[in-house]
């Protein structure tokens, strides 16, 4: 098994810890993995974007010719990474911002509002969790419990509502794409 | 032990806190920063353990070789053009004997550059880089497993040999998180006789490069080229990579290296006999264990992040004895697996 993400979208929108959460909770499933950041003279608006690999062998490459899935929480990232994704791969969008669709018909194409959905639950900034939880549910990389885990322990300083927030989040995620 | 996730920079500098180093003194650069703020905050929370932002890349240099010269376990890092600035220094601690590490998380270049993940200061690291007759030990290392372990060797053999010891790599291995598993280190072993903490009733000791009688300065450069070849001897390391059937053999290091692998896996699939030889050391540059292969492999691709600097050193090192060929993206642009399985593909199909 190797699965290759991208993850993309503006700095501030929590591209980067959707990644290395996804990363972190791989490793604590005991897959290899790295987590590849691109970064660059950037600012937050500016656009942030990262690659993680899971497998169950040695990860030869950490950059991704043409990753399984694509994570994208704005319209930019669309255009830029869509046809990279591998054939039969995932597309998950951020239809809450992004109007446009991919018009290549050999990949699936999940579409979460969680924009909205993060303010239906309080915190915009939850988005990223929202669709994370899409993410786990639609991949499976790695089982729920554990993502929720890893998110936990990464979260460990902020304070304690935060982490029931995103459990509140990651749920809507995972709920909202059906089996 | 436990597997913590971090990256390449932070890596770097958890494992040289856990070595014994306990001086550090850098100068902000990107795309190191995370090293010197790592060490920053944490070099503060072990004993002994002393952080200088300096006020530029020379004055960190020149501040490690003091706190070396004391005896402490010392490193320095910064990027591209902040270790050209670091490189009179270099040559003092290669005169003066003194043990150091020197990071250089490389960019794209010259002058200013970029900050995105090159290989072009092959040349600089591997030839000395500052002035005189001196070689510094060169790790170029591919995963962030390597980062941990070939940091907590670069300070034994720097005391080892008493020579400072440069890591190379680059943005990409330096932002990048693996997965990793910090070694238990060695007791230091390094004599107080090299220590300088006063003489207090017996004779003076000193640390000197300034040499003015010629017959002692030549004698001093055969003594460290005497060091440099026991070091070539004892200390060069590699990794093979599917090279036991391979028809074409891959040359690459660090960053290009795990691209290599990547196009390999991919080549390989295809049946195509594709091997990659990686020096983890690129000096003392494996040369011997190269031309060895050369006696089943007649073909190789050289591939790095530059315009063909390990060249001279794979040709210095197959004189001859099989056909180089080379692939180069400098300037910061790192192709993916696919793009460079392409090109190897391309170069396989015109070997016989």
């Amino acid at each position: 098994m190797m699965l290759k993400t991208i993850f993309s979208g503006f700095g501030g929108q929590g591209v980067l810890m959707m990644g290395y959460s996804l990363a972190h909770g791989a490793m604590s499933h005991g897959y290899h993995v790295t987590y590849l950041p691109a970064y660059g003279a950037e600012v937050r608006g500016g656009t942030a974007n990262c690659t993680v690999a899971v497998a169950d062998e040695e990860i030869t490459s950490p950059v991704s010719s043409e990753p399984d899935n694509l994570v994208v929480m704005n319209s930019p990232s669309l255009t830029t990474f869509q046809n990279k994704v591998t054939h039969g791969g995932i597309i998950f969008l951020n239809s809450s911002i992004i109007d446009a669709r991919p018009s290549r018909q050999d990949i699936k194409v999940y579409a979460v509002p969680c924009g909205d959905m993060a303010q239906e639950v309080g915190n915009i900034r939850v988005a990223n969790i929202i669709m994370m939880g899409a993410f786990i549910k639609k991949t499976g990389v790695v089982p729920a419990d554990i993502y929720l885990k890893s998110l936990e322990t990464i979260m460990g300083s902020k304070k304690k509502s935060a982490a029931e927030v995103n459990r509140k989040a990651f749920a809507a995620g995972y709920d909202f794409v059906k089996d | 032990m436990n597997k913590v996730l971090m990256s390449g920079n932070n890596i770097i500098a958890e494992a040289a806190i856990r070595a014994g180093c306990r001086f550090y003194a850098g100068y902000p650069i990107t795309p190191q920063n995370e090293l010197t703020e790592y060490m920053a905050e944490h070099m503060r929370n072990v004993e002994g353990g002393v952080f200088v932002q300096s006020e530029s890349e020379i004055a960190a240099i020149h501040m490690i070789i003091g706190a070396s010269a004391t005896g402490a376990r010392v490193m320095t890092s910064s990027s591209s053009p902040g270790i050209s600035l670091k490189q009179e220094g270099i040559s003092s601690m290669a005169a003066c004997e003194l043990p150091g590490v020197i990071v250089n998380i490389m960019r794209g270049g010259p002058g200013l550059g970029n900050i995105r993940p090159a290989q072009g200061d092959y040349f600089q690291a591997t030839r000395g880089g500052g002035h005189g007759d001196y070689r510094t030990i060169v790790y170029g290392p591919a995963t962030c497993q390597e980062l941990a372990d070939l940091t907590m060797n670069a300070f034994d053999l720097a005391d080892l040999y008493r020579t400072p010891v440069m890591i190379l790599a680059d943005g990409m291995m330096g932002q990048m998180m693996e997965p990793v598993v910090f070694k238990k280190p060695k007791p230091r072993q390094y004599s107080e006789k090299f220590m300088l903490r006063g003489a207090g009733q017996g004779k003076s000791k000193f640390f000197r490069g300034l040499i003015l009688d010629a017959i002692d300065m030549e004698e001093h450069n055969w003594k460290l080229e005497r060091k440099y070849q026991v070091i070539i001897k004892k200390e060069t390391l590699h990794e093979e990579y599917k090279t036991e059937d391979a028809e074409l053999v891959i040359v690459a290091y660090g960053t290009a290296a795990r691209i290599a692998k990547g196009a390999i896996k991919r080549l390989r699939e295809n049946g195509m006999k594709v091997g990659l030889f990686r020096p983890i050391t690129l000096w003392p540059f494996p040369e011997l264990k190269l031309r060895a292969l050369s006696k089943k492999v007649k073909n190789y691709l050289v591939f790095e992040l530059s315009t063909g600097q390990m060249l001279d050193d794979v040709r210095l090192a197959l004189q001859g004895y099989a056909a180089i060929d080379f692939h180069g993206r400098p300037g910061g642009v790192v192709p993916t697996p696919a793009e460079l399985a392409n090109v190897i593909a391309r170069h396989y199909e015109t070997i016989d």
